[in-house]
């Protein structure tokens, strides 16, 4: 498997197999081959686009937009498995566009609750982590934010915060320990919630 | 900080090369060096409202056009902005006393669902330095509150953020209240944030959607003065 920080920086190449290509935020990778492989879904090939775009949403359409008109031809079919992720509905636009298909959702903190059970959560205060995110956290929080140079600007970025939320994928002690400590580094209390992989198991049944 | 700048006085640098060392500083985010830049020029004389534009705002939308080109990024723009907040801090009383322009009123908050704040912040406090009052209304605001504050303010403009796609339809749940309650049009509405589009703007009927601090400023001014002037003809 790609390391973590491959799928953060470069993502994943298609391994040119199966009739259906998944394109992907690179943060989803180990979750979906997880779901795939575990399901015997061969007919999907997966491809994986930076995770750090998450940090940059405005890159993201032009960049799902480019794989999908570079692989459209070498395939049955196309599915984007990134919510909205911040780009105020484009992604789905652009989608709509090219005639493809994409998971439904703000975010994956959201799908991979359940759409529908987040919405119903009242948690504005809190801060998600992912099993992806937790190991990742100095790559996608810390360092991003400045935080190991500039220790001061924690407090005016999550003052406003009540609680880290660790959305586990799976039960892995090790991660619950490393989100706990994620949690105490933001000065946050800490949470632990086992989601599994939410509707994603439900998209890709129907990808 | 290199060896090189260490060496610099900031008191003995002329107006110009002070104000040219007060750019860089803000943009490397050192807050006591702004601070003491903005006590050097005001002991030199020069009014509150020239500190704070040339001085301050200069530097800040040299900030804000290299965070718009990625070449900072937010933690970067989160240091600039806390050093000029050190500057504003000593130039607010001042401002007040010596009767500095008054652009206008303007009531900003991010919305219900919405904890994100820095841009928010970063645009109220561009717009204080270009003259506006701002009453901020902090995170999580429903409905009620931006009406009470727009109201209990007699504000011109209402300011409303958002980072979320979750969060960014209530923009629309406020103005439609403000056009059922009949006060829309006693109001300018801007509104901004990461996820949103011009096209978004014109569909919740706000006034205008600002891409950053910077064209807030600018089209405040300009809807302000419009305002002001169909008043004075009507
Ligand atoms: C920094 C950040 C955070 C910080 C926020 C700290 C704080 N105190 O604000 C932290 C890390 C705490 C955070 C938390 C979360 N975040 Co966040 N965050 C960001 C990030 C990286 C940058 C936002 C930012 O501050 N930019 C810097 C400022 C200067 O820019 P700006 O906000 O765009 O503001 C400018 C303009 O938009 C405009 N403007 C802004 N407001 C207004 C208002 C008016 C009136 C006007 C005229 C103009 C204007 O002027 C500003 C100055 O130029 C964005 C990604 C991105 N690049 O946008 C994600 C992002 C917005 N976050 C996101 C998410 C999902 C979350 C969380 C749910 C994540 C989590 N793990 O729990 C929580 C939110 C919880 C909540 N209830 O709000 C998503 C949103 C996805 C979606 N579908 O909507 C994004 C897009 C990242 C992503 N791709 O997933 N986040």
């Amino acid at each position: 498997m790609t390391s973590d920080a491959t799928l953060t920086t470069d993502g994943l190449p298609p391994e040119g197999r199966g009739r259906v290509l998944l394109i992907a935020c690179g943060a989803l990778a180990r979750e979906i081959i997880a779901v795939r492989d575990g399901n015997g879904w061969d007919h999907l090939d997966l491809q994986c686009l930076p995770a750090i775009y998450h940090a940059r949403p405005e890159k993201i359409v032009p960049a799902v937009r480019a794989a999908i008109e570079q692989h459209r031809a070498d395939y049955d079919r196309i599915f984007v498995v990134y919510a909205d992720c911040g780009t105020g509905g484009e992604l789905a636009t652009a989608c709509n566009e090219l005639g493809v298909e994409m998971i439904a959702g703000p975010h994956c903190y959201s799908f991979f609750e359940g759409n529908k059970a987040f919405n119903a959560l009242d948690e504005v205060t809190s801060f998600y982590l992912t099993d992806f995110l937790v190991r990742q956290f100095d790559a996608f929080v810390w360092e991003p934010l400045g935080l190991s140079k500039h220790p001061q600007l924690r407090d005016m970025y999550f003052g406003n915060y009540e609680k880290l939320v660790y959305q586990g994928q799976t039960e892995n002690p090790e991660l619950i320990e490393k989100a706990r400590e994620c949690a105490d580094r933001l000065g946050l209390k800490f949470e632990y919630r086992f989601t599994g992989y939410g509707d994603l198991t439900a998209a890709l049944r129907s990808a | 900080m290199s060896d090189e700048e260490d060496d610099i006085i900031l008191s003995e640098l002329n107006d110009e090369d002070l104000v040219a060392q007060m750019f860089d500083d803000l943009y490397d985010g050192m807050k006591e060096e702004i601070e003491e830049g903005v006590n050097i020029l005001i002991e030199r004389g020069w009014a509150p409202y020239k500190v704070l534009t040339e001085a301050l705002v200069g530097g800040m939308t040299i900030v804000g056009h290299d965070f718009r080109d990625g070449i900072l990024f937010v933690p970067e723009v989160l240091l600039a902005a806390n050093a000029m907040k050190g500057g504003m801090s000593i130039l607010k009383p001042l401002l007040i006393a010596t009767g500095a322009p008054r652009m206008g009123k303007m009531v900003i908050g991010t919305v219900k669902g919405d904890i994100h704040d820095i841009g928010k912040n970063l645009v109220a406090m561009m717009m204080e330095g270009a003259g506006f009052e701002v009453t901020d209304l902090g995170i999580n605001n429903a409905v009620e509150a931006y009406i009470e504050a727009i109201e209990a303010e007699d504000a011109d403009i209402l300011g409303m953020s958002a980072l979320l796609t979750t969060t960014m339809p209530y923009m629309k749940v406020v103005i439609d209240t403000m056009v059922e309650k009949g006060m829309r049009d006693d109001y300018i509405v801007l509104v901004g944030g990461a996820p949103l589009n011009e096209e978004f703007g014109k569909a919740i009927g706000a006034d205008a959607y600002c891409r950053d601090a910077a064209v807030a400023v600018e089209t405040a001014k300009a809807l302000v003065a419009r305002k002001h002037n169909q008043g004075a003809s009507a």
